[in-house]
């Protein structure tokens, strides 16, 4: 289209770095003009975002996009047609209700009764986003590969397996709403204005000591008692309940590490020298496929002294392959791993995690 | 809650002081009820080794970080920034005047030049002075061939050009947003920031730290001066053993010849654990 007549208006898309020169010579030229679009990225944004959510709305979970991050609807939708999918090896189960209300759910892998268990968890603390991206492709992985892969297919035939995506939704949501950055629980603590729990400093094992902060403006607050938080209490209750857990994986990001316990005490575990021997085949199958460099050992001598944790509460409960994962990376993108490595990062830790589930269901006890 | 926060903002700049609390205790104006939490406790950690070090865990690890805060400080650029490759080798020694000094042998990589770049290796001493009040680290450094990096000599003359022109005015948010994206355009701003912000880390550094920029919040390009890009920056710090996030606005000049300079930083207090505001 030509617009060349002096009395034909010209629309100019003027690129940011040259506005103040456009202006400067609209204005010398005495050359009348007014901003139609004060900012066409805002627009081009907006378009992508409403691309982005008709796409997320899959059909199946055939048609889900693994290669990007997902709100909590999304997951929960995907949760659902899982089930849906697969109903003969997967069932849905609601272990609790987080502070505000919102269900913990749980998947449950399962091809028989009575059977002894594995646990994994993912976005216990929810800035950590490629967790719950990879436990997604992790449920996606086990409904594939059963049937198809050996050595999947009898550790399912002894075990289960128990899958919590989201572990803290409330904190999930409000990394969507408020704050990228928010880590803890939303439950508001009695006498300050400041909110939240660490939910891996909330666990019943050295509660209150060393490696935790009994500050509520902190991040690694611990809470006003061990438990406190409903979600940690539900995956309590749960495993206490169920009474025949074998393996338990809590997993994190980043600094790209296998741990397992102790965070609390630099005592080392019982089983300590298995638990490093698992841990450096776990380590050695991830490396085989991206060559990524993963460090491994206790939590308190590799990473730093925490108390309150996870895996610690599960392998005093006499969980004895317990183990606590930080993906990707070290520290170059840390909390925000862009979306093209969340596939890459799950496939390489589902080759640790099926050592370590190997490794449980050829020893029994 | 913004409003808040930007309310109290104010009020902190008014009576900035020039260092923050290297402890990352939330400012006055976000905490709730007064808890007095422990500065620094007697931990395992305090009790760290000498002697040799296990290179894969975070004694040595920390150190290293330490003199890649240097390292970036000297030889960072729009087109250079070193991350941590591996920790081959590392000891430390109590010394005299009452602190730890790690040797250290490691090697990193350049992120600019992605899974192409070599590594290079590097020896250091890191000195973490053990005084009442947080002083910065003291490093000695020597990486091989750094000068032998050249090639990106070009590129930064051509950004350079590019930005230094009186109409230049870049401004941008969230790099990268909360998914990890950043535009190939950012790519040398984001690592400007990264460069600027091992200044602060590498001030802001002890044992029981280990720091990383977890976004930049905002650029803001200023009026060129003497020659030199000016940039405002505000990062997003994140601290892992406290898992604090810790934010900080700088002023940065950069150009070819003087590289980076951090000429201003202001501690920004966050309010990111409050509901309300505390009446």
């Amino acid at each position: 289209m030509e617009p060349v007549h002096e009395s034909l208006p010209v629309d100019v898309r003027v690129p940011f770095h040259s506005l103040q020169a456009v202006r400067a010579f609209l204005g010398y030229n005495q050359i009348q003009y007014n901003v139609m679009i004060m900012d066409v990225q805002d627009l081009l944004d907006d378009e992508q975002r409403e691309m982005v959510k008709y796409r997320s709305f899959p059909r199946s979970t055939d048609d889900f996009v693994y290669t990007t991050y997902h709100d909590l609807n999304s997951i929960n939708s995907f949760i659902d047609m899982l089930v849906a999918e697969n109903s003969n090896l997967v069932s849905k189960i609601v272990i609790g209700q987080s502070y505000e209300n919102r269900p913990l759910n749980v998947l449950k892998f399962s091809t028989g009764a009575n059977r002894p268990g594995i646990w994994i968890d993912t976005g216990i603390h929810s800035r950590e986003w490629v967790t719950q991206a990879s436990g997604i492709w992790f449920a996606k992985k086990i409904v594939t590969d059963y049937g198809r892969d050996p050595v999947l297919t009898d550790i399912l035939s002894n075990y289960d397996i128990f899958l919590e995506i989201v572990t803290n939704p409330d904190g999930f949501a409000y990394t969507h709403s408020n704050d990228r950055m928010w880590r803890k629980t939303r439950k508001p603590n009695s006498g300050s204005s400041c909110v939240g729990v660490d939910p891996n400093r909330n666990w019943d094992a050295g509660f209150g000591g060393a490696g935790s902060s009994s500050n509520p403006c902190t991040e690694t607050y611990r809470g006003p008692s061990a438990h406190s938080e409903p979600e940690v209490k539900a995956i309590v209750d749960f495993v206490k309940s169920h009474g025949k857990l074998k393996a338990f994986v809590s997993i994190h990001n980043y600094s790209q590490m296998l741990l397992y316990p102790y965070g609390y005490t630099s005592t080392p575990a019982m089983d300590q020298a298995e638990l490093h021997e698992l841990a450096r085949r776990a380590v050695t199958a991830l490396q085989s496929l991206y060559s990524t460099r993963y460090t491994y050992g206790s939590i308190i001598t590799t990473i730093y002294q925490a108390s309150g944790g996870t895996i610690d509460w599960t392998y005093n409960q006499g969980i004895k392959y317990s183990y606590t994962f930080e993906l990707r990376d070290t520290g170059r993108y840390g909390f925000l791993l862009p979306a093209d490595q969340i596939v890459p990062t799950a496939e390489e830790t589902w080759l640790a995690l099926m050592a370590i589930m190997e490794h449980t269901r050829n020893n029994p006890y | 809650m913004k409003t808040f926060c930007s309310v109290w903002l104010l009020l902190s700049v008014v009576e900035l002081s020039p260092a923050p609390p290297a402890s990352q205790e939330p400012p006055l104006a976000c905490r709730g009820a007064a808890d007095p939490a422990p500065p620094q406790p007697e931990t395992a950690e305090d009790m760290a080794s000498t002697g040799d070090l296990e290179p894969t865990h975070y004694p040595a690890r920390r150190a290293a970080q330490v003199a890649l805060h240097y390292l970036n400080t000297h030889h960072g650029s729009p087109f250079r920034v070193f991350g941590l490759q591996q920790v081959h080798k590392a000891s430390a020694e109590d010394v005299e005047a009452g602190g730890r000094k790690y040797k250290l042998d490691f090697s990193v990589t350049d992120w600019a030049s992605g899974s192409a770049g070599p590594a290079l290796r590097c020896s250091a001493d890191v000195l973490f002075p053990r005084t009442e009040r947080h002083s910065a680290p003291d490093v000695k450094l020597r990486c091989e061939a750094l000068q032998q990096i050249n090639r990106t000599a070009q590129e930064e003359e051509a950004f350079y050009q590019k930005h230094i022109t009186p109409d230049s005015a870049v401004s941008a948010r969230d790099i990268p947003d909360s998914y990890g994206n950043m535009s190939e355009e950012m790519q040398p701003f984001w690592r400007l920031a990264r460069v600027a912000a091992s200044f602060i880390m590498l001030r802001e550094s002890s044992e029981n730290t280990e720091f990383n920029m977890a976004q930049v919040a905002s650029v803001t390009q200023q009026e060129s001066s003497e020659e030199q890009l000016m940039l405002e920056f505000v990062v997003l710090l994140h601290d892992l053993p406290s898992q604090e996030i810790v934010q900080w606005k700088l002023l940065a000049s950069w150009s070819p010849d003087r590289g980076v300079r951090v000429l201003q930083t202001e501690w920004q207090p966050r309010c990111p654990h409050a509901t309300k505001p505390p009446n």
